[in-house]
C-alpha cells in the first residue's frame, strides 16, 4: 500500500514537471512580445535579454498610429467583420434550420454535399471569383468579403449548427406546428433563442476568421485608404522590420479584441474548439 | 383522397425546406459550383484577365508537370511540411490531453495557458514568430546563447526555414486540438480502465488497449483536417520570408498566388490549383483506405 502512494506522487511529479515545460512552450513567448512592446530601442537588442523594461515605453503604441493609418484600417475591419458576422449567423442558422428541424426530399444528398465541400481547397475557386468580382466592378470594394457570408455562411457553421438543432426536442417544435406557427416564427421565436451559446460560438469563429482574413483583403483591396488592419500589419512587417518594439505594439492592438472575447466568453470560444471534433 | 392529402403535404415541407436552405443553395451555385467548373476550363486556357481565355487545351499542366521547376520544390516543400507538422500536432497535443486529463491540482490553469495561444492566427502569429525566431536578439537564440548554444538561423537558414513554421503552427493550434482530444479522452467509459486494470495492466496497456482505440476516429477525422490546413499554408510564407531562403519556404499555395496575382498568369495558376484538388483528394482518399486497420468506430 505505501509503495503505491509513492508511485502515484512519483508520476505526479513527472505529469507537473511536463506540464511546466509545455506551459513555459506557450507563456514565455507572449510574455517576451509583451515585454518587448515596452522596451525602448536600446534595450532590445541588449545580451542577454532583458524581461523588464528600465522605463514603459508607452509611446510604442502610440506611435503604431504614425506608421500606418491604424483609425482607418479599424474601422475598416470592423464593418467589414460586423457586416461578415450578421450574414453568417443569419444565412447559417436558416440553412441549418432546413438540415436539422425540417423533412424535405433530397435534404441528405444535399448536406453530404455541404460536408464535401469542406474538403474543396479556396485556391480552386479563387481566381474565377477574382474574376467574377471583377465582373460585378466589387473590386477595391467591401462586398468580395461581405456579402458571400449571406449565402449559407460557410459549411462548417451550417453543420455546427444543426448538429445544435438536432438536440431540440421534436415535440417542441411539432406542439408550435399544431398550434399554426409558422416554420418562420418556429425558427425565429423557438430555435434561435434556445441555440444561443451555438450561436455565439459561430459568431466568435466568424470574427476569428474575418479579423484576421488576410488573403481575401490582399486579393480584393488595393486602394490603401480600404485597407485592412490584417493587411495593414503584413505592409508593415515588410516595411519597418527592424522596429520591433512597434510591430509587437502593433500586433498586440489587433489581438486585443481576440483577448477580450476569450476571457469573457471563454466558454463559447472553447466549444467552438471542442464541437469541431466531436462530429462523427 | 388520402394520397392526394399526403402528396400536397409533401410538396408543402419539400417547398419550405428549399426555401431555407435556398441561401446555401444560391450561394453554391455562383460561389462553388460555377467557380470550380469555370475554373477548370481556365485551365486550360492562356488567360490573363485583360484578355479572353485563349483556349491552349493541357499545355498548362505539361509545362506544370514536365518542365517547371518551381512546381516541383514547391511540392516538395509543401509536403515536407505537411510530414513533420501533422504527426507532431496530433502526437503533440494528444500528449498535451493526456497530461491535462490528470486529476491534478492547477490542471485548468494549465489548460488555460496551453489554449490562450490558439487565439493567435495568421499574420499576428507571423508577425509575433518573426521577432521570436531572429537569430541575434530573438527569444530562442538568446535562450540558447544563455545555455552556451549557438542557435541556428531559423528563417534566414534553408534547412531550418521550414522547421521553423512547423514550430510556430504548434504554438499556435497546440492547445486547441489538445481541447479536442480532451473531449474525446473524458468521453470514455472508466469502466474499460478497469478492465485492464483487473488484467494488471499498466498506464502503457491502458493506453494502448483503449484510450487509442477508443478515440481513433477522433484522431482519424483530425488527421485528415491536419493535411488539409497543412497543404493550405500561406501567410507565413507570404508574410514572413516571402518564399525565401533559396526558395525553401515556397509553398504550393504561395507559388500559386505569385503565379496569379503578381504575374497574373491566371490560366497556369488555374492548372496548379486544379491538381492541388487532385492531390488533397488522393491524399484523403489514401488515408481513408488506411483507416480500415487502426480507426474502430
Amino acid at each position: 500500500m505505501k509503495n503505491t502512494g509513492k508511485k502515484i506522487s512519483l508520476t505526479n511529479i513527472s505529469v507537473f514537471i511536463l506540464l511546466g515545460v509545455f506551459a513555459l512552450f506557450f507563456i514565455l513567448p507572449f510574455l517576451w512580445i509583451i515585454s518587448t512592446s515596452l522596451k525602448g530601442d536600446a534595450q532590445i537588442f541588449t545580451i542577454p535579454p532583458q524581461w523588464i523594461p528600465y522605463t514603459f515605453h508607452w509611446e510604442n503604441f502610440t506611435k503604431v498610429f504614425d506608421r500606418m493609418p491604424f483609425l482607418i484600417y479599424l474601422k475598416n475591419s470592423v464593418f467589414i467583420t460586423s457586416i461578415t458576422i450578421v450574414g453568417t449567423v443569419l444565412s447559417s442558422s436558416l440553412v441549418a434550420y432546413a438540415f436539422g428541424c425540417l423533412n424535405w426530399p433530397g435534404r441528405n444528398g444535399l448536406f453530404i454535399l455541404i460536408l464535401a465541400t469542406m474538403m474543396l481547397p479556396l485556391q480552386v475557386i479563387m481566381i474565377p471569383l477574382f474574376v467574377l468580382f471583377k465582373e460585378f466592378g466589387w473590386l477595391n470594394s467591401f462586398k468580395p468579403l461581405t456579402i458571400p457570408a449571406f449565402f449559407g455562411g460557410g459549411a462548417f457553421n451550417i453543420f455546427l449548427l444543426r448538429q445544435f438543432f438536432l438536440t431540440i426536442p421534436k415535440d417542441l417544435l411539432d406542439s408550435a406546428r399544431i398550434d399554426g406557427c409558422s416554420e418562420l416564427r418556429i425558427y425565429w421565436n423557438i430555435v434561435l433563442p434556445l441555440a444561443k451559446p451555438a450561436l455565439a460560438t459561430v459568431a466568435i469563429l466568424t470574427f476569428m476568421f474575418s479579423w484576421n482574413d488576410f488573403l481575401g483583403p490582399l486579393i480584393y483591396l488595393s486602394d490603401k485608404t480600404k485597407g485592412t488592419l490584417a493587411l495593414g500589419l503584413g505592409m508593415f512587417v515588410g516595411q519597418y522590420v527592424t522596429e520591433w518594439s512597434i510591430l509587437m505594439a502593433a500586433s498586440l492592438l489587433m489581438m486585443l479584441p481576440m483577448i477580450l472575447i476569450f476571457f469573457f466568453f471563454q466558454k463559447y470560444f472553447i466549444q467552438g474548439f471542442t464541437m469541431s471534433g466531436l462530429k462523427e | 383522397m388520402k394520397k392526394r392529402k399526403t402528396n400536397q403535404i409533401t410538396r408543402k415541407h419539400a417547398f419550405t425546406g428549399y426555401l431555407f436552405a435556398s441561401p446555401w443553395i444560391v450561394g453554391f451555385l455562383i460561389f462553388g459550383l460555377y467557380p470550380i467548373g469555370i475554373s477548370f476550363y481556365y485551365s486550360l486556357c492562356q488567360y490573363d484577365i485583360l484578355r479572353i481565355p485563349q483556349f491552349i487545351g493541357l499545355r498548362n499542366y505539361e509545362q506544370l508537370l514536365f518542365i517547371d521547376d518551381y512546381f516541383w520544390g514547391s511540392i516538395w516543400n509543401t509536403l515536407f511540411y505537411t510530414g513533420l507538422r501533422v504527426p507532431l500536432c496530433i502526437i503533440g497535443s494528444l500528449l498535451l490531453a493526456v497530461l491535462v486529463n490528470n486529476a491534478i491540482k492547477g490542471v485548468k490553469i494549465f489548460r488555460t495557458i496551453f489554449f490562450i495561444p490558439s487565439i493567435v492566427t495568421g499574420v499576428v502569429l507571423s508577425a509575433l514568430w518573426l521577432w521570436i525566431l531572429n537569430p541575434q536578439y530573438g527569444l530562442i537564440n538568446s535562450f540558447l546563447a544563455y545555455l552556451g548554444i549557438q542557435g541556428p538561423l531559423w528563417l534566414l537558414d534553408a534547412d531550418w526555414s521550414k522547421p521553423s513554421m512547423v514550430l510556430m503552427s504548434l504554438w499556435s493550434i497546440g492547445g486547441g486540438r489538445m481541447l479536442v482530444f480532451l473531449a474525446a479522452l473524458q468521453g470514455i467509459p472508466q469502466h474499460l480502465y478497469e478492465v485492464v486494470e483487473l488484467d494488471g495492466g499498466g498506464w502503457w496497456a491502458k493506453f494502448r488497449n483503449v484510450t487509442i482505440p477508443m478515440i481513433s476516429p477522433v484522431i482519424f477525422l483530425w488527421t485528415i483536417l491536419e493535411v488539409i490546413f497543412s497543404l493550405q499554408v500561406f501567410i507565413e510564407a507570404y508574410v514572413m520570408t516571402k518564399g525565401g531562403p533559396l526558395n525553401s519556404t515556397l509553398f504550393y499555395n504561395l507559388y500559386l498566388y505569385n503565379r496569379a496575382f503578381e504575374d497574373f498568369d491566371m490560366g497556369y495558376a488555374s492548372a496548379l490549383a486544379w491538381l492541388l484538388l487532385l492531390i488533397t483528394l488522393g491524399i484523403t482518399a489514401l488515408q481513408f483506405k488506411l483507416s480500415k486497420k487502426w480507426v474502430h468506430y
